[in-house]
């Protein structure tokens, strides 16, 4: 299965389909303020990113994530782990 | 910002929901008049929203025994069990509780919720991994917030899902630990206990079934949906509730695991809280009694379940995917959900009400719990309020086609 390469640009595209009246998404939207997503539908985004990128990211590393940017670092760190291992 | 300002989105939503009508979080029921009514704003109300699946709230039997431990040890243990001592009551209703799952270990805690944070928390440690299905009880999410495991989510009730997610955490060792719900709380469906057993035992992983909703509910002799499913054996850990079948306050887990009993020494909401009293352990061990003596009780809520189910289903509403004793009406909104549940008590029918984010798919809910203890006349009378109400509202599409109650009495 293809795996997109940058995490950014696929968080982007897929909030920008779910948010269109937020466009354009950038890095530095706050993903409660800007976004407005609660804790349960934060946990949601994380799981179907989860699956878009193939990778498993631990619940546990959601208090450390503020913005979209974060949030594909996350995602990009966590797959430069997957593959070094 | 000052104090609790964060919260003020919290406060708005909910001042707009009880602008409408009653606040659904703070009912008050004047006088208990049984198992299954009380007064409510002055009302005669039936309770259809209690969780009391057998109705040994009133048991004479179980009130009997409470007063007698009321009478010869006083109202309550004043501290915990490690730092102030276990009395007789508590070791006895441990072992009745391993007697009646057929385990090695029972292990009582104060509340189901403790329960769950206490041994969800605990079980796992440090490089170890949490698998929870995304529709899990609070208890279950705030456990794994007080351990220190990973925590992975896998789509409601998918045992595909699981696999899925146990796949890609297989190369990074450590214990998992999956946890499911006999039956889930908001919508009343099981979880497909063989499939996931299937799949725990492919990855070699342990898991954890909270029995809240079906201790007393499903299976045979009561113990359950993995006794229900015949997997007993597979399941290394059950989680309970006093509070629901057994009609008191209290949780527990049972085990066959070696070195279960650590749990005493190292498991936080076990030993930094006081012990029940004994007379609510004392009902308990009776209610637990009631379960084996009375297995008519099961049937009696499964029939009431079923004409729940049934009639309300006949009457066009849309409900959760299983005749178990929750049954869940799903609502187009938030706001009908809300107008609906206030006209329900206007009519003298209380039952939760259920909303996002505290629902699956973030839908509006009305929660029904059925009890053994409804008569088949007050099943009915419930779903004739419910189809007056739904009509009113517009909500059905074809008044009276399919009415199944039409004769029965009220």
């Amino acid at each position: 299965m293809n795996r997109p390469d940058n995490a950014l640009q696929e968080i982007v595209s897929l909030l920008g389909e779910r948010f269109p009246q937020k466009a354009p998404i950038t890095a530095d939207m706050h993903i409660s303020r800007d976004l407005g997503l609660d804790s349960l539908a934060a946990m949601d985004l994380l799981m179907s990113l989860e699956d878009r990128f193939d990778v498993s990211i631990p619940l546990n590393s959601l208090p450390e994530v503020e913005t979209i940017g974060d949030l594909a670092a996350l995602i990009d760190n966590t797959r430069a782990g997957a593959t070094r291992r | 910002m000052s104090l609790l300002a964060r919260l003020s989105p919290l406060r708005d939503a909910h001042r707009a929901l009880i602008s409408s009508g009653q606040d659904p979080f703070s009912v008050e029921f004047s006088r208990v008049l049984s198992a299954t009514e009380a007064i409510v704003q002055g009302r005669r109300t039936i309770l259809l929203g209690t969780n009391n699946y057998l109705g040994l709230t009133f048991d004479p039997s179980c009130i009997e025994h409470g007063i007698a431990a009321l009478a010869q040890q006083g109202t309550g243990t004043t501290g915990s069990r490690v730092a102030n001592g276990s009395y007789l009551g508590h070791r006895h209703l441990e072992r009745r509780l391993a007697a009646f799952f057929g385990r090695r270990h029972a292990i009582v805690f104060s509340t189901g919720y403790q329960a769950n944070l206490g041994v969800i928390s605990t079980l796992v440690g440090p490089g170890d991994h949490l698998v929870l299905d995304t529709d899990s009880h609070a208890s279950i999410y705030d456990g794994s917030l007080l351990g220190r495991a990973k925590v992975t989510r896998f789509r409601h009730g998918s045992p595909e899902d699981l696999d899925r997610r146990l796949r890609r955490i297989a190369a990074e060792g450590g214990n998992k630990l999956i946890v499911v719900e006999g039956i889930y709380s908001m919508l009343g469906d099981t979880a497909p206990l063989r499939e996931i057993v299937a799949v725990k035992r492919e990855h070699g992983a342990y898991l954890l079934v909270d029995e809240a909703h079906s201790l007393g509910v499903l299976g045979e002799n009561g113990r359950g949906l993995a006794e229900a499913a015949g997997v007993e054996a597979d399941v290394d850990f059950i989680v309970g509730t006093f509070s629901k079948s057994l009609g008191s306050v209290g949780g527990f887990c049972v085990s066959d695991h070696p070195d279960f009993e650590v749990l005493r020494i190292a498991c936080r909401p076990y030993m930094f809280t006081a012990s029940l009293p004994p007379s609510v352990i004392a009902t308990t061990v009776q209610a637990l009694r009631r379960i084996e003596e009375a297995p008519e009780l099961r049937a009696t809520l499964r029939a009431n379940a079923r004409a729940l189910y049934d009639g309300l289903a006949a009457a066009g509403f849309v409900l959760g995917p299983e005749p178990n004793p929750i049954v869940a009406v799903k609502l187009p909104s938030s706001e009908t959900a809300v107008a609906f549940w206030n006209a329900l008590l206007q009519n003298g029918v209380y039952l939760n009400l259920a909303l996002p984010p505290a629902t699956p798919d973030h839908c509006a809910l009305l929660r029904a719990s059925v009890s053994a203890a409804h008569s088949a006349e007050q099943i009915a009378h419930v779903v004739r309020v419910f189809s007056k109400i739904g009509h009113e509202m517009g909500l059905l599409k074809a008044p009276g086609s399919k009415e199944p109650l039409a004769n029965a009495a009220g």
